[in-house]
């Protein structure tokens, strides 16, 4: 056999995000398509949710999560989309990557997707709902981030499997969004408390969840993932 | 540009260093099954081809063949029976055995928003391959496609594509190269410089399993011929001296029955 | 064209299913004039006989073989797996259906409302969700063999997403004090409601296996039908079909 060494797991894993990232970045449409879906949805939702007879404060995590949670699944489909067009996915397989790193790198160029949305879609929820960000801005970049890894980790397995059926935008939501509430709850619960000015001590309850959420899951959807794969 | 007829520069260096004297057939399958529920595709066929051959494979669709290359390149597991690729054995070798194998086929499998370069450096990377770079370009003058390094893909049209795609399988220089009706869209020059990419990819010792419906080009790179039939070889034999219009006839005969 | 079936699938009557329904129908005449009227919830409680048992069996005994079934599916492949699975999924979504429609029933005139995130309801709910999810994706997919992967890992996700949503629902009950929910707790059930609980357990058990039995037969005869075509349709060789160059 020849003396080169294919890239290991993270290796490769990171290779393949890099190569997602490059391609979204070519196209960008569907970046700034969740993007402006995220303010629109903002937009509707505080006009519909009267801010004046309910307080903001009461509004905004739910309407925060709730806008994260669809505009999450929006950028997931392309994952694969890009991957079956061409059956570029062969490519990938038949090379010796494995495919637990295809899933990781994926999911990781996915994470980057989604976290991009929220980095502006959060400022924007404040700014509707005059929010008090910089307080807890750090707290809630780290509820963020979790809940992004739980809805990544999730989003794309299911939008693997998605991408082989007939109804592939309207499957991935279906399935997808049940495996959401341990995210979403805990998220705009912590959201709810620290916006009242609770300390996050509080809501570790809630974290917890969310934090075995996202370990268990990304295992499992790492694990079931080559499952998805014709074998 | 060279005339499509004369030998290329740039032949790929294989690596041979670690082949024994008593050195595996570079594919070899051993009753090879493969079943998709109570269809069986490929049925129980063994068979070998040694470095520097090319089996071509024909048959009428359905007949199992895109299913066995598949198998081969470790896409789909077998059934039961076994198969060795450079030595490695499947089921079970999995990353091992893919190392060393070059799939092509009638999809181009290259991500339409990014440049040949950029597909081929990709893949390079994938398979290790060092200098990945450098390689890729190597590729790109192999096909003959150096001033579309940096065209998207997408912007490329289907004969440019496949070529693309084909240096895209043998940027790492794989000793196992597995092509499902690769002709399949392209014009004479590309049809040319697939060809003779492939007689220097043999020349260098590569085993070539090429799947086609262009009995003409396939019967002229082939040392070994097989004709497949319901998931199995209803003829195989060397290449032999037919001429075209025998072999026809011979190809006829063979499915019809 | 007649098909060679075995003789114990020709269509007679499913004694099975005829005797799991008649033990329904005889529990219902017995929770509805045998039975004694609770005292505090009145006429209403007796949706109960119906709604426990429908709850513990779509919850945990359904969605149990639908998880189970699947990961055996994915170790062992056998596509006998799958067809209990999606059998089991079938059957489940009927009984949580009726879950969900018995208990705003039930609760309407106990807590004064339609809805409450009772635990058990919540979970009920969206496991319900899960299970339509798996029907749906199993109507998206032609490839059998793909239809089996994918129905598995979404059986057994789901089974991991119990834990998680029993959790949020605890936490989230605790911080927000819920109506106490009237829940007739078995030790000091009388004799008589406590037989017929009993009764309507076995009954509704009996008719899920029935269900389960009469669907997954049917998805056996349908899957042998298809397997049959595929084997008389195999591609014929056409001579002149082939380009030839």
């Amino acid at each position: 056999m020849s003396a080169r060494t294919p890239p290991g797991t993270l290796a490769a894993a990171a290779l393949i995000a890099r190569k997602d990232l490059a391609i979204e970045f070519r196209t960008r449409s569907a970046f700034l398509s969740a993007i402006v879906f995220s303010l629109l949805a903002i937009a509707i939702f505080y006009f519909a949710w009267d801010a004046t007879a309910v307080s903001s404060v009461d509004l905004a995590p739910g309407v925060l999560w709730v806008i994260f949670t669809f505009s999450g699944i929006l950028g997931l489909h392309r994952s694969f989309g890009v991957e079956e067009a061409d059956r570029a996915i062969d490519a990938l397989l038949v090379s010796p990557v494995d495919r637990e790193a295809v899933f990781l790198g994926k999911a990781l160029a996915n994470l980057a997707f989604v976290l991009g949305v929220q980095a502006l879609a959060i400022p924007a929820v404040a700014l509707f709902y005059n929010l008090p960000l910089t307080r807890v801005l750090a707290p809630l970049i780290g509820i963020a981030v979790l809940a992004a890894i739980g809805l990544v980790a999730v989003g794309t397995l299911f939008s693997s499997m998605a991408a082989n059926t007939r109804l592939a935008e309207l499957l991935l939501p279906v399935l997808a969004l049940p495996f959401f509430v341990p995210i979403v709850l805990p998220a705009a619960q912590t959201t709810a408390r620290l916006l009242a000015g609770r300390p996050i001590s509080e809501a570790m309850g809630w974290l917890r969840i969310l934090i075995a959420f996202d370990i268990v899951f990304v295992v499992a959807c790492a694990l079931a993932f080559p499952f998805t794969l014709e074998d | 540009m060279s005339n499509a007829a004369t030998p290329l520069e740039h032949t790929p260096r294989l690596p041979r260093a670690t082949l024994t004297s008593a050195a595996p057939a570079a594919i070899e399958a051993h009753a090879l099954t493969r079943t998709f529920g109570r269809r069986v595709a490929v049925r129980a066929l063994t068979f070998a081809v040694n470095d520097g051959e090319c089996l071509a494979l024909f048959g009428p669709n359905g007949a199992g063949k895109t299913t066995l290359l598949r198998v081969l390149a470790g896409l789909l597991r077998p059934t039961s029976g076994t198969a060795y690729i450079g030595g490695v054995k499947l089921p079970g070798g999995g990353a091992d055995a893919r190392a060393v194998v070059g799939l092509i086929s009638h999809q181009s499998m290259l991500y339409s928003a990014l440049t040949a370069l950029e597909n081929i450096e990709f893949t390079a990377r994938l398979y290790g391959v060092e200098s990945p770079r450098e390689a890729a370009i190597r590729a790109l003058h192999w096909m003959r496609l150096e001033d579309r390094a940096d065209s998207p893909v997408r912007s490329l049209s289907r004969g440019l594509q496949q070529r693309v795609s084909i240096a895209r399988a043998i940027v790492h220089e794989p000793r196992v190269v597995l092509l499902d009706e690769p002709y399949t869209g392209l014009d004479e020059t590309g049809a040319a410089a697939l060809s003779a990419a492939l007689e220097s990819l043999k020349g260098s010792g590569a085993a070539l399993v090429l799947v086609t419906h262009h009995l003409g080009e396939g019967l002229a790179l082939a040392t070994h011929t097989a004709i497949m039939r319901d998931g199995q070889f209803v003829k195989h034999e060397p290449r032999g001296t037919l001429e075209l219009d025998a072999y026809r006839d011979v190809y006829r005969e063979a499915i019809g029955r | 064209m007649t098909t060679s079936s075995k003789p114990e699938e020709r269509s007679g009557i499913d004694w099975f299913l005829t005797i799991a329904v008649l033990a329904v129908a005889a529990t219902f005449v017995r929770a509805i004039f045998f039975t004694p009227v609770e005292a505090r919830q009145g006429a209403a409680q007796k949706i109960f006989y119906v709604h426990a048992p429908s709850a513990f069996i779509g919850l945990y005994v359904a969605f149990g073989i639908v998880a189970v079934a699947g990961a055996l599916y994915l170790w062992l492949r056998d596509e006998r797996l799958d067809r209990v699975a999606a059998s089991s999924a079938e059957v489940g979504v009927m009984y949580l259906t009726v879950v969900l429609i018995t208990g705003p029933l039930w609760g309407r005139p106990i807590w004064g409302t339609w809805w409450t995130w009772d635990a058990r309801l919540t979970l009920t709910l969206f496991l319900w969700f899960v299970f339509l999810g798996y029907l749906i994706l199993r109507g998206a997919v032609e490839d059998h063999g793909t239809r089996a992967r994918y129905s598995a890992v979404l059986g057994v996700l789901g089974a991991l997403l119990v834990p998680f949503i029993h959790l949020s629902v605890y936490l989230f009950r605790t911080l927000h004090p819920m109506p106490i929910v009237l829940k007739p707790g078995r030790p000091s059930l009388p004799n008589s409601m406590l037989a017929t609980f009993a009764m309507s357990f076995v009954s509704f058990s009996l008719l899920f296996l029935a269900l389960l039995r009469a669907r997954y037969r049917l998805a056996a005869r349908a899957d042998a039908l298809v397997a049959e075509e595929e084997v008389e349709s195999s591609p014929v060789p056409n001579l002149r079909a082939e380009p030839v160059r």
